[in-house]
């Protein structure tokens, strides 16, 4: 379903996975649906930023350790990690435009 | 990079997309430009039981796919985005999209209202935290827990019902005596066990946010003033709408609470340009009535680029 560009981390590698470079986590689930309209966003995204940006998902229902550990209670939340830091949360669906600002800051 | 069409329909709920199903089968190829809240209000709803047609109620995510597929096959073009400015003083019409420009002959405007928040400032710090406008999003995180939802009409209810099959206990915390929700709603509510009603309050702040998360709620009595708190791991906003119109301020007619003002069935303050659904509608806000003016804008641009939309609302019936 999502671009091949776009990772799944799971509660098992995720602290691994966020430790490198800028990472950008989408927090979903299958019954969300503003979460399906950011879908395409997020990939987009990761398509434009390959190689700078890795972008991952974690679907909430698999995985529920996760969102509680970063106190996630609302989806779709983006969390922005540099070198295993979190440095931006982003609560519910933004524009292309607004998600490329927040993100340059970090790039 | 410039596309010009017959006519753009900003918007892609039940007004937008009634409007490009009339628009498309009079042959004039509508460009739907959907928004970032695709589908609408509906599309955060669970079951539909007041649009005609289905006895049985029909899921808001499934009536909207329903409409969308229903006006693509008589050759609506919908494609995503948001649009970023409209360039109204000048026909055509240019809509931007980000770097791309879309002009058109005619525009209905359907952005449709989205959530109004309590403007305490300390909700949107909690945003995605514990405060939500969005109860079939977020309740999912309140299962086993305690929430309150803010509010009394039918949009307040129906978060409380839902939330009432994960929370323990759901707390409806209003500020008058009495509900606005419709009867049938109001019923569900009162028997359900696990939801009770706090009357006559007001939220004057949300705990607790040095610990990032929602703790609870200070409320205050708006007959006595008097001061409480209730614990509470989430709560949820269903205080009413705003109406997207920030895009057209300075541009088009609007009431003093930002509404846009119609007249002579769809047409705004500029000739051309054609308003329908909950952005023209702080009165009735229904899906069948955003369908409903959604059809009307579609006939009265295609009358408008036909030249047979007259000024006097008589002549214009006289055409139907």
């Amino acid at each position: 379903m999502a671009s091949e560009n776009v990772k799944v981390f799971t509660d098992a590698n995720f602290g691994d996975e966020v430790k490198n470079g800028v990472v950008l986590v989408d927090f979903w689930a299958t019954w969300c649906a503003p979460c399906r309209r950011l879908a395409p966003i997020v990939d987009q995204l990761a398509e434009e930023h390959n190689g700078k940006l890795t972008v991952a998902k974690v679907d909430i229902d698999e995985n529920p350790m996760t969102p509680s550990r970063f106190m996630v209670r609302g989806i779709p939340t983006l969390l922005l990690f540099k070198n295993g830091d979190l440095k931006e949360t982003i609560v519910g669906l933004e524009t292309k435009d607004r998600l490329n600002q927040i993100i340059a800051k970090h790039l | 990079m410039s596309t010009e069409r017959q006519v753009i329909i900003i918007g892609s709920g039940p007004a937008g997309l009634t409007a490009a199903l009339y628009a498309a089968r009079a042959n004039l190829k509508p460009l739907v430009i959907e928004g970032i809240e695709a589908g609408g209000q509906l599309m955060l709803t669970t079951m539909v039981e007041n649009w005609p047609g289905y006895r049985d109620g029909i899921m808001g995510p499934d009536l909207m796919t329903e409409l969308r597929a229903q006006a693509e096959r008589f050759g609506a073009e919908i494609i995503q985005g948001d649009v970023s400015s409209v360039e109204l003083s000048t026909r055509p019409f240019t809509v931007n999209v980000d770097k791309t420009h879309y002009t058109a002959q005619a525009l209905i405007v359907a952005t449709g209202a989205s959530a109004k928040w309590l403007d305490l400032g300390v909700d949107k710090k909690l945003s995605g935290r514990g405060v939500s406008t969005c109860a079939t999003c977020d309740g999912f995180f309140f299962k086993g827990l305690p929430v309150a939802v803010v509010g009394g009409g039918d949009t307040a209810m129906e978060e409380a019902i839902y939330l009432s099959k994960l929370a323990t206990k759901v707390t409806v915390i209003h500020r008058r005596d009495e509900l606005r929700a419709s009867k049938v709603m109001q019923d569900k509510a009162f028997s359900t066990p696990n939801i009770s009603f706090l009357w006559n309050k007001e939220v004057v702040d949300i705990k607790d946010v040095d610990q990032g998360k929602v703790t609870s709620l200070v409320l205050r009595d708006t007959q006595t003033g008097e001061k409480s708190e209730i614990d509470v791991d989430g709560v949820f906003i269903g205080i009413g709408h705003v109406p997207n119109t920030a895009l057209f301020k300075g541009q088009l007619a609007m009431h003093d609470n930002g509404y846009l003002k119609t007249h002579g069935g769809s047409r705004t303050s500029v000739p051309g340009v054609f308003a329908a659904g909950d952005v023209q509608d702080h009165v009735y806000r229904q899906a069948v009535t955003a369908a409903g003016s959604g059809c009307m804008a579609a006939i009265d641009a295609e009358r408008f680029l036909s030249g047979t939309l007259h000024e006097s609302h008589q002549t214009a019936s006289a055409h139907g």
